[in-house]
């Protein structure tokens, strides 16, 4: 296993730029998810670590290599894909084999270690299945194997749950994890699911127009959102719109809230939902507005309200569900609050 | 009501089946069957069975030459076929080729041009090249493998390209992550992908090759005939069952040769 850096990593396709000043650094056994709506270049950036594609400029660095120039077949990179690209061809054991026998292991030595990898993702006595013969699930775990037989330098994983029902994916998510861990596995994950990057990372890399926006753990990215993509894109938040000016924010209802804004100017105020407190919870708070509630949405354990302070302000709030206690309903009059660092005030964005 | 008029309908189906499978089937039974009968001169009905027709088959020398030649013939202008037909059909399917899908045409043309038309071109165009270099063409091993080439590689780019058509090409990349270089990908996940399209079309190749007629008698030379013109050539003089044998023994070659190959490859799914 080794680090892996990426330098200023761009990637041009005539007027198009898929990524754009990519810079992040993974040490060495750390589980990188890149996150971001599809688009976002988190797949090109993937590629172009495991060498399919050749960047416009940047560096891409494994351990002490330098593999920007290097092709694909030289870089010892394990990269397991999305539609997980078994040989249909080769049985599971040949499949495993196959990038043992490309490093020129002896046949001898080959067997032992194809049985450990299949091992590794609790795959045995399928050796000599064919691909077409195996689940979805069972599949996954050949392409699993296979790039972990290789011993690789780094492990990229493109969407690998994606393909699995919402149950296998549950459980094939852990057992990646556990087996990352107990390997120190150096990897990468693309993936647009949220869950399952805050799951499964170390830390994340939040991307949208090829753009780097925050690098973070799910806490950084969550309480300390960097921008208003970042507060929007990981969690919910709900957004007003407005003025800031030193330590107020004035909505475009006309709402005077207290923040701890640094700008001043156009600007976004970003709230949790439940940062927010309604009734006499609320009393306490620095910021108390009566708001009229629109519309409940009942989860089990939480329950979801769209609130509106003004005309132009909405809100949604969610609190605990505590059974037996007096709900709100459309069209009640209630009281909601928050405290002066719940609010999140970013520059608007053009 | 319906129940009755739903088997009218496949009855009526099956019929037309039968009809048209009879229809196609027709010539090849009367061919297998003229070829037992005893007497020279085919009339209905036989006056009893023989086998010697076949004796004089093998026996008969221009059949024999025939016979090897458009083997030789055949084979070569495959493996020709192939080596020319793969990369065109790779290149066709995988890159974004000026002119494309006219090159692609060109390449089926030799399938639907009559044999007269291609045989007359062939003749004109080995006559010039052979007064232009002094090398002798016409006539020529060369001359007439470089024709039948021309007729294989149809089959040899229309099946290929067909195989490619649903080829998954992340296994070559998981194929070169996993270490192998671009010809060890070639050759161990992407041929074997297309091999059903690869061995349908050198046999169907080889079958056209090996029953040209039309465009050979352009480009055959003295003693050096295949065996459909040696047929033909016999038949002006005679119309004993010699010919009905040796067309039975092709026909049980190329069956068996389709057997054979749908072992390996099921046929029906490729064509």
């Amino acid at each position: 296993m080794a680090r892996l850096s990426i330098e200023h990593l761009r990637k041009v396709y005539g007027e198009f730029t898929a990524v754009d000043d990519c810079s992040i650094d993974i040490t060495e056994g750390e589980f990188l998810v890149l996150l971001g709506p599809s688009g976002c270049g988190k797949t090109t950036t993937l590629r172009m670590v495991a060498g399919f594609i050749q960047p416009t400029a940047g560096r891409i660095t494994i351990g002490e290599r330098d593999v920007t120039g290097l092709p694909p077949w030289k870089r010892n990179c394990g990269l397991v894909f999305q539609s997980y690209a078994l040989f249909p061809h080769m049985t599971v054991a040949e499949n495993v084999a196959f990038g043992l026998e490309m490093r020129k292991i002896a046949p001898a030595d080959r067997g032992p270690r194809v049985t450990e990898a299949l091992r590794l993702v609790r795959l045995t006595g399928l050796d000599e299945r064919y691909p077409r013969q195996l689940s979805g699930g069972q599949q996954q775990r050949v392409a699993l194997a296979r790039a972990l037989a290789t011993e690789p330098d780094v492990l990229l994983l493109d969407e690998p749950l994606s393909n699995l029902d919402a149950k296998l994916r549950q459980e094939v998510r852990v057992e990646i994890r556990d087996l990352q861990r107990k390997l120190g596995l150096t990897t990468i994950m693309v993936t647009h699911d949220q869950e399952e990057a805050l799951t499964m990372a170390d830390r994340l890399v939040v991307m949208e127009k090829g753009k780097v926006r925050q690098i973070g753990t799910q806490r950084e990215l969550y309480e300390k959102p960097a921008d208003r993509f970042v507060a929007g894109f990981i969690g919910r938040s709900a957004f007003l719109e407005g003025e800031a000016t030193g330590g107020r924010f004035r909505s475009e209802g006309g709402l005077d809230i207290a923040c701890k804004a640094a700008t001043a100017g156009p600007a976004t105020l970003a709230l949790r939902p439940e940062r927010l407190a309604i009734g006499t919870e609320a009393e306490a708070c620095a910021n108390r507005f009566p708001a009229r509630v629109e519309h409940v949405s009942y989860l089990g354990a939480l329950l979801d309200i769209d609130v509106r302070l003004t005309e132009q302000d909405r809100i949604l709030l969610q609190v605990p569900n505590r059974q037996g206690a007096a709900e709100p309903r459309p069209g009640d009059m209630i009281t909601i609050g928050w405290a002066e660092d719940a609010g999140l005030v970013y520059p608007r964005e053009p | 009501m319906s129940a009755a008029r739903l088997s009218l309908g496949r009855l009526a189906l099956n019929g037309a089946a039968t009809l048209s499978l009879g229809f196609i089937l027709m010539p090849l039974f009367f061919v297998v069957w003229l070829a037992f009968f005893r007497q020279e001169i085919p009339s209905f009905p036989p006056e009893g069975y023989s086998l010697k027709w076949f004796q004089a088959a093998a026996n008969n020398k221009p059949f024999v030459d025939g016979f090897v030649l458009s083997l030789q013939v055949g084979v070569l202008a495959t493996l020709i076929g192939l080596v020319l037909g793969v990369p065109a059909s790779l290149a066709l399917m995988r890159h974004r080729i000026a002119l494309g899908p006219a090159i692609n045409t060109l390449l089926l043309l030799p399938l639907v041009m009559p044999g007269i038309v291609l045989g007359t071109s062939l003749y004109v165009f080995q006559i010039e090249t052979e007064i232009a270099t002094g090398l002798p063409v016409l006539g020529s091993l060369g001359g007439l493998v470089a024709a039948h080439s021309l007729v294989v590689i149809p089959w040899v780019v229309k099946l290929v390209t067909a195989s490619l058509a649903g080829f998954d090409r992340t296994i070559e990349e998981a194929a070169q992550n996993l270490g192998a270089g671009p010809w060890t990908t070639f050759r161990r996940v992407t041929l074997p992908s297309i091999r059903p399209g690869l061995v349908a079309g050198s046999l169907f190749g080889f079958v056209t090759s090996f029953g040209n007629l039309e465009m050979s008698l352009f480009l055959v030379g003295p003693g050096r005939t295949t065996l459909p013109i040696a047929i033909l050539q016999y038949l002006e003089w005679k119309i004993d069952p010699t010919v009905a044998a040796a067309s039975v023994i092709q026909i049980v070659l190329i069956g068996a040769a389709m057997i054979v190959t749908d072992r390996y490859v099921k046929l029906s799914r490729v064509v």
